[in-house]
Parts: structure tokens; sequence; C-alpha cells
């Protein structure tokens, strides 16, 4: 089992003909992925790269290929409408790769898309993989480690992506297989976040623990261990990047900024750790403190 | 992106907020012509994004031209310093001249986005002129919100309601108070800002309501849409080097320790910082080179690194996802040259073709590069080098 994807996924890619989109295409079907066509507008009726058919509308390519999940590489001015053009369309969810939207763009398109009932994933993150079934992004698919068998598997959500990479790396390095991971994004205004996907890993039965990798900026991980207390209880191991961080400066994603006292890496940790979640002190012992708790 | 307080007052009042008369001067001359057109008193403020002004000596209230010039003359000639300069302080070389008014009261608006609802919020408060952070510790309740829906901006009863949580119960007081809320959820739309702030919104003796003071940021992300705004940026406020660093779309931010920073992806540059420190090195910088980066690019970044004179070495650590680690190889190599190692450099790749990138470095036989097996042992290898 896996949250959200699966091997029966079908996805198309808004963007396809790009340089990212179509790098990122080959890499997902590579990996098994079921892609089914593409986004391009004015380019409909021709056939992408890897032989897929190229749409100029999601309605088009929704109706002709049966998908209900975009992966949107459109650059950042064009992005939000993208992710409201697939949730007309009626796509369930929507993997928004692309960095640097502005926020007030994804303030609208959030709002239009929970009232269309279409999950967001991102944007500004590396997407959803499903190890061994479905990889929806851009992170590197052999890190991962498929469920097999009796061995343990954990559920990953994270706000960064070469972290995400680190985490799983050194869970795949000590045989810790993962169910699903989902990198939430960097920007402050973003689709699913920590408290839903932890219900998800909750009722998932394959899912034995959740890592959870946070960062500065924001107060999602203070209410997501408000969260845990109550309502989570598979264990959790939680990673904080941005100890170091000064305040008042933004280090690299759009949300990771500690303004006016809020959003301190010190008051994420102490919020996690009252909720009995086990923080890991150094990025290098994620696994390792995982594997100690399974 | 962040602008000067007389850039703020401009985009405000063509919103309809009304400011005091003011002049902006760049000499001791032009302060005294200033004072010769607005008369009376006035205040003289040196523009500079950071704050503590009133502290450091340079808001000044004048009542004559000789004033004027005198508060002009040193504001223009000396650094300020504060809290948020650091002791080296900052020079000033904008001054902004404003007819001073006799203040009644003085309340506090703004409009932010709210990250946790997902939409703007409109706050104000009788408690103007201070930090609004410390109203906030300290007395939560004298803040009043209003959010805004995403798909409507601020609706008619929701600024009667700001208003009357103002206190302001005169009809004409009301109302131009109104105006001026509406004025600045404008801005915060029209130029997609992420703070809009006045502070103080002030009642004068005479009844009028007047912003005095003002501060605007934007979406960085937005600034690309709006050509008032790139008109607006000073460069002469950032750091050179992250300036330098933008140009390559590279994410680069100045810190005060020895430990140069090279890293692929935000989170993991963040934490590539806490490693240092928890191994007991203090990192020089963040940096993060980002997914598309390319030889150049990277090369860059190292050039960037070793211009600052307190790096006594560097920690290269690569994640490759959709950064290949043989680019960073190829650059690491390319910089070697170009140049020159001065420091020890301490390598840990992992990822997207490491093997190629471990053989590359390995040829490349570079005598102060030190290769990491993972995270811990290149934390403390580094931290070793420059202890």
């Amino acid at each position: 089992m896996s949250i959200l994807v699966n091997r029966d996924t079908k996805v198309i890619c808004q963007g396809i003909t790009g340089k990212a989109g179509a790098f990122h295409t080959a890499r997902c079907l590579e990996y098994g992925t079921k892609i089914v066509g593409g986004v391009s507008p004015g380019k409909g009726g021709t056939t992408s790269e890897h032989g897929l058919p190229v749409f100029n509308t999601c309605h088009d390519a929704l109706a002709a290929t049966g998908a209900d999940v975009s992966l949107i590489f459109v650059p950042s001015s064009f992005a939000a409408d993208a992710a409201l053009e697939a949730a007309d369309a009626g796509c369930s969810l929507v993997v928004l790769i692309t960095e640097g939207i502005p926020t007030l763009d994804m303030v609208k398109a959030r709002e239009y898309l929970d009232q269309r009932g279409t999950l967001l994933i991102g944007p500004n993150c590396p997407g959803i993989i499903t190890p061994g079934e479905c990889k929806i992004g851009i992170m590197p698919g052999y890190i991962h480690k498929a469920k097999d068998g009796k061995g343990r598997a954990v559920g990953i959500i994270s706000r960064s992506g070469t972290l995400t990479y680190e985490a799983v790396w050194q869970c795949t390095e000590r045989g810790i297989a993962q169910t699903t991971c989902v990198g939430i994004g960097g920007d402050p205004v973003k689709g699913l976040n920590f408290i839903e996907l932890l219900d998800m890993f909750e009722e998932d039965p394959d899912t034995d623990a959740v890592v959870l990798i946070g960062e500065i900026g924001g107060s999602d991980e203070e209410s997501a261990a408000r969260h845990i207390e109550r309502h989570v209880t598979k264990p959790v191991v939680a990673f904080i990047a941005g100890r170091t961080a000064p305040p008042g400066k933004r280090m690299g994603h759009a949300g990771a900024i500690i303004s006016g006292g809020e959003g301190t890496a010190a008051s994420k940790i102490e919020a996690l750790q009252q909720a009995g979640v086990v923080v890991a002190e150094s990025p290098a012992t994620i696994g390792e403190t995982m594997a100690g708790l399974l | 992106m962040k602008v000067h307080e007389y850039q703020a007052r401009a985009l405000l009042a063509e919103a309809g907020v009304p400011v005091p008369p003011s002049e902006v001067v760049e000499t001791v001359e032009q302060a005294g012509a200033a004072y010769e057109k607005l008369q009376g008193r006035v205040v003289v403020k040196a523009q500079v994004f950071a704050g503590g002004r009133g502290k450091a000596g340079f808001v000044k209230l004048c009542d004559s031209v000789e004033q004027v010039r005198e508060a002009a003359g040193f504001m223009l000639t000396n650094r300020m310093v504060s809290k948020q300069t650091g002791p080296a302080g900052v020079p000033v070389r904008k001054l902004l001249i404003a007819s001073a008014v006799e203040i009644d009261s003085e309340y506090y608006a703004a409009v932010v986005v709210d990250r946790a609802r997902r939409r703007p919020v409109v706050m104000v408060s009788r408690e103007g002129g201070v930090e609004i952070e410390e109203v906030a510790a300290r007395n939560p309740g004298a803040i009043f919100k209003q959010w805004l829906h995403p798909h409507l901006s601020l609706l008619h009863f929701q600024t009667a309601q700001l208003v009357a949580a103002l206190g302001l119960t005169d009809k004409e007081q009301a109302q131009a108070a109104g105006r001026v809320l509406r004025g600045l959820v404008d801005v915060f739309y029209k130029y997609d800002c992420s703070l809009a702030e006045i502070n103080p919104l002030v009642r004068t003796k005479a009844g009028q309501i007047v912003a005095i003071d003002a501060k605007l940021n934007f979406d960085d992300n937005a600034v690309f849409r709006h050509p008032r705004l790139q008109e607006m940026f000073d460069p002469t406020e950032e750091n050179p080097n992250e300036l330098r660093a933008k140009q390559y779309d590279l994410s680069y931010i100045a810190l005060d320790g020895n430990i140069g920073c090279l890293v692929n992806g935000a989170g993991l540059a963040m934490s590539t910082m806490d490693l240092i420190k928890l191994h007991g090195g203090e990192p020089a910088n963040f940096l993060d080179v980002g997914g598309s980066v390319t030889a150049e690019g990277a090369t860059e970044a190292f050039r960037i690194i070793l211009s600052d004179p307190n790096v006594k070495g560097i920690l290269v650590n690569i994640f490759g996802g959709i950064a290949k680690c043989d680019t960073i190889a190829e650059a690491v190599v390319a910089a070697a040259k170009e140049v020159g190692f001065t420091v020890p450099v301490v390598v840990r790749l992992e990822g997207t073709n490491v093997e190629r990138a471990r053989q590359m470095l390995q040829e490349a036989k570079i005598p102060q590069i030190i290769t990491a097996t993972d995270l811990t042992d290149a934390a403390k290898k580094v931290c070793a080098q420059v202890a």
C-alpha cells in the first residue's frame, strides 16, 4: 500500500515539450510511471519526444487519456494558471514542481483547487514517489527502496528537496523501505501539508512510521506537533533545518524565513519533542534515528 | 525586495493615503532648499533599510534651516549604527524631509499573508508607533484582524469593523481611516506585497488622519511583473556578493563564520550550516547552487566564497538529483585552475553520476581537496581543517 499514487495512477505532464518537462517525463517513464500524454498550448495533435500524444488543453488531455493526475513544469509566471486549468479539467491531484510562483497567485489558486476538490502537492517541490510503482517528480528514483515482504517501511513528508533525498538514502542504506515520499515544497502558501499527509500515513497499513522534515519559517511544524499528539499513533522522527539561520533572512526557499520571532527551529523542535516526536540532532542521523525506533 | 520609506510613501500616496508634504534630498544644500519650501517644523529621516534609526540619532525634528542643514550634514557624513546594522553601520545616501504634524493618537495598520490560513490579513491596533511584534507579545488582544477572501478584496463591512476597532467614532475621521485601509490593501495587491505597513498612522490634533511612516516589502517572485518596482530597486542596500550570486541563479547569504559552504538545495544547505555548527565550526555563508546548476555557475560560486577573506576552509556537499555530481566535480576542477584554492576544500558527493565525479576529482590531483565518505565525516574534516 501507499498514499495518493500507485502503479495504476495515470498522469499527464503540463509543459511536456519544455526542457525540464521533457527531461523529467523521460525519467518518470523509465521509472515505470504511467505518463499517458502531455499538454503544450499550440502543439496539440503532435507527438512528444517520448512518443506521447500532446494536447492543447488539460481538458482535451484528460478526455482522451483518462488520466486524473497532472505533473506541472510550466514557468513560474504561468504555473498557477496551469494548476487552475488542471483543476478545472477535473484532475484529482496536481503536482506542481515549479519554483518562484508569486505568493498571491498561489493564494488564489489554492482556494479554487479546494473548491474543485483537487489536491495539490507543491509548488517549489520535488514531487511524490511511491517506490517501485510511481514517480511523479524530479527526485532520483534509484535511491528509494520499495517495500518487500515483511520489511519495515516509512512514509516521508518534507519541505525540502535534496534533504529528502538525504533522508531517503539513509533509510534505504539501513534496509528501511519507503511507502510514499512527498515533498510538500518550500513556499509559504502551498497544497498538502504535514497534517493531511500524517493522517494518510496513519491510515496506511503498510506505513510503520513517518519521517517529517521541516525547516525554519511559518508554524506548520508546530501545528503538526499538536496534531501528532492527539491523532497519530505511529512513531514519528523529525528533522528541522535551519538552527543556525539568522532571523530576517530568506534561506533559499521563499518560505524559509524567521520573522517577528516566529518560525525558529528551536520553537519547532520543542513543539515536536513535547508531542513525543524523536527529533534527529543532525541531518546525518535521520536514518539511524529511525532505525533505532523501528 | 524592499524599498525606502520615501518610495513606500509615494506608492501609498498614489493610492489615496494622505501623507505629510515631503522632499527627498541627497546634499546639505538640497536639504536647506527643501526646508525653505516646507517651513515650520520638519522631521529629517535617513533613508536606509535598517531599523533603529531613531535611537541611532538618524531621525531628527528641526525648526529652522540651520538645524536642518546640521542634521543633514551629520546624517550624510556618518554611518548609521544600530542593532540591525551591526557595528560597521551603513552609509546614508538619501534623506526624507517631511512636515511634522502634531500627534493626538497613534495607530497601526498592516497587510500580510497569513501562511496558516493561506490568505491576506489586515491588522490594526490602537497601539501604534511601537513594533507590532512587541504588541503581539505583550497584549495580543490589542491587535484586531480581518482576513481577506482569496478571490475578494477588502469588503465594506470589514473596513467598518477595522475602523471601529481603532475607536474612531467621528464620522469624517472614520471615513478617512477607511480610505487609508482601502488604499493600503490596494497597494498590497497592486504590487504583490509581502508586507504593507503604516506605523504610525496618526490622528493629528487638527483631526486629520495621516500616515507618518510606511514600510512596503515585495514578493521577490513577483517583481518580474512590476516595472515600477524594478526601477525602485536600490543595489547599494544589498550585499554585493549576494547580488553577484543572483546573476548566476545562486542563492547566497553572507554569514560571520570561516567555513564556506557550497551545497545543492536550500534545505540541505541550511542543514549543512547546522551540521558545521554541531561539530564546533562556524559557517561563513549559506549557498544553494540550485538544481539546474552549470559548471560556470558553480565556478562562480567558488569565486564568491573565496572572495570572503574570513573563509579558512570550504565544504562542498552535493546530493545529486537534478544537479549532477559530475557537473560539480567539473566546477571544482575548473575553479582550482582558474581561481586557485587557497584553503582546504572538503568534498562530499552522493547521488546522480557520483562514480564519474569521484574519478574526475581523483584524476585532477588537486592537493587542497579532501574527500569525505559521508555527511558527518565531511563536517568533522572541515572543522578540523580550520581549527
